[in-house]
């Protein structure tokens, strides 16, 4: 196998084996659409990181995290639907992103391979980051586990248990955050949302407990990533839209396995 | 003659006073308060929108009132039930499950005390079932179960009986107090069916934004504030207040007068007897 292959399912595995996991709250949370705009406020990151000079997975981090505490924030006084709130963070910050894109110079910005990913040209350095970056976010989100589930299940309920909501769904949202940055770079700023949720969408069918759930989703993950690329490499297809295609082909072929239970 | 609350000398595990909560311009609540001692059944009632759920959201912290105070005895335990529990059907989570994330102990001693609690509320066949597949009746009890299984000094349960069917409906009631008097912990509940919360209820707190009368169930319905809210003829057996509510609920398409109400209601009283009887 050519290196560059190899790093680029090192790099997919990684970030699907956490984007899973992470994935099942997203569906368990009805936050699917939140998940859209992070990926999309994204592309301001990406804005910010060239005009500043600094990583480009810091700058989206932290334009995402800065997002996701607006959301956070602007839900009570706005008296707008979380939704209609969304939409407008997810395209404002697109927006922006763009034209701050627009004022570079063209040749250093490829802006494809922002929006739809670019994971055969994974560098060793990129994974050594989605390595480390995606190690971090699995070790917080076992810590978190507990509460975070609690929380999902009822915020009030899990309130008077004495859980503490806000920071366990703020550190949620941060853990969010890291993994649109490190997906950005095999599936895209446009397809992020389809990494995280796609997999735990079709490991429902197939568990019975929390846990099993989010373990199905990273392998199922991983299984589009890795159909993805045999894909991209086959046919000569775009790796990223692949990657996704893949993901869809497994959700489909899960709706066609028997319901296991269930009235 | 009217029998005086037993619970008088008991030690208040929770007493709230002077809340008052505006919220959108509009009083909520209005200087209420209530107070619960131990072993103490106490049913708060009043028509929709009366703010019952507020006051309760605001003795549990989960609101703060713009004014007034909630003292707690130091260490209180609550055990919760809220009103509308909602288990998102992606998420693949058992009854045993659902218990646990409620409980201090993940390992086999706290399987062990969920065993427990979901047999003493007579619901102890469903440790498996996925909570989507149980019952309305079932549910209540595994979200019963849930508040037991913190040893709660006091059981706040935000009307336990909605969707349960009435013969559903006293059993559970009759459940509630049998917790009460085995555990010995207090218990402060939102309730509509006071015709079936009255027999064990030892304090009726009838709020309509402010407390409007409050006290033992049979002085409660011979105020005459809790007449004037309710009217004269609601008031005048406790059966009909039931009735009250249902036709509330169907103000938009069925409006049931008044005579039929009360004849409707004694129906199912009768039968609910012969059941039992």
């Amino acid at each position: 196998m050519d290196d560059f292959l190899i790093r680029a399912l090192i790099g997919g595995f990684g970030v699907a084996a956490v984007a899973g996991p992470l994935g099942a709250f997203v569906v368990w949370r009805r936050m699917a659409f939140f998940g859209g705009t992070l990926s999309h406020s994204a592309l301001l990151g990406v804005a910010l990181g060239v005009l500043l000079g600094v990583n480009l997975n810091i700058g989206i981090f932290a334009v995402c995290a800065v997002v996701a505490v607006l959301l956070v924030t602007l839900a009570r006084p706005s008296q707008l639907p979380n939704d209609t709130l969304l939409g407008i963070l997810a395209h404002a910050s697109l927006a922006f992103g763009l034209i701050g894109l627009s004022f570079m110079e063209a040749r250093r910005i490829d802006l494809m391979s922002y929006l739809f990913g670019d994971v055969l040209a994974t560098t060793e350095q990129e994974i050594v980051l989605i390595l480390v970056g995606g190690g971090l976010v699995i070790g917080v989100l076992v810590f978190l586990w507990h509460p975070l589930l609690a929380a999902t299940v009822d915020e009030e309920l899990a309130l008077v248990e004495g859980v503490p909501v806000k920071a366990v769904n703020l550190a949620f949202m941060l853990l969010l955050a890291v993994i649109v940055a490190l997906a950005m770079k095999v599936v895209g700023i446009l397809l992020v949302t389809s990494l995280i949720i796609i997999p735990a969408a079709t490991a429902r069918r197939f568990s019975t407990t929390p846990e099993q759930m989010a373990v199905i989703a990273a392998f199922g993950g991983c299984a589009a990533v890795a159909g993805g690329l045999w894909g991209s490499m086959t046919f000569d297809t775009p790796s990223g839209p692949s990657i996704v295609a893949a993901a869809f082909a497994l959700f489909l072929l899960s709706m066609l396995a028997p319901v296991f239970r269930r009235r | 003659m009217v029998p005086a609350n037993r619970f008088a000398a008991a030690k208040p595990l929770l007493e709230a006073s002077g809340l008052t909560v505006v919220r959108g311009g509009k009083e909520i609540l209005s200087n209420a308060g209530l107070k619960v001692r131990e072993g103490e059944i106490v049913t708060l009632i009043g028509p929709n929108g009366a703010g019952k759920t507020t006051i309760i959201k605001v003795v549990l912290g989960l609101m703060r009132a713009d004014s007034g105070e909630v003292k707690r005895r130091p260490g209180l335990v609550i055990g919760y039930m809220p009103q509308r529990l909602q288990i998102d059907p992606t998420l693949p989570l058992t009854v045993g499950r659902f218990l646990l994330l409620g409980g201090n102990q993940r390992n086999r001693q706290g399987r062990v005390r969920a065993a427990e609690v979901l047999d003493e509320v007579g619901a102890r066949t469903i440790m498996k079932t996925p909570l989507q597949a149980v019952s309305g009746g079932e549910f209540q009890r595994v979200v019963l179960a849930r508040a037991l299984l913190r040893d709660p000094d006091l059981l706040v349960l935000d009307e336990p009986s909605q969707g349960i069917d009435v013969n559903g409906q006293a059993a559970l009631y009759r459940l509630i107090a049998s917790i009460r008097d085995r555990r010995g912990c207090g218990v402060l509940m939102v309730s509509h069916d006071l015709h079936l919360v009255m027999a064990d209820t030892d304090e009726v707190v009838c709020l309509n934004h402010h407390v409007c009368c409050a006290g033992h169930p049979e002085t409660v319905t011979n105020d005459p504030n809790y007449i004037q809210l309710f009217g004269k003829q609601m008031a005048s057996t406790l059966a009909v207040y039931h009735h009250h509510h249902d036709h509330e609920h169907d103000a938009g398409g069925n409006v049931v007068s008044l005579a039929e109400a009360d004849l409707d209601t004694e129906k199912k009283t009768g039968e609910r007897e012969g059941h039992h009887g």
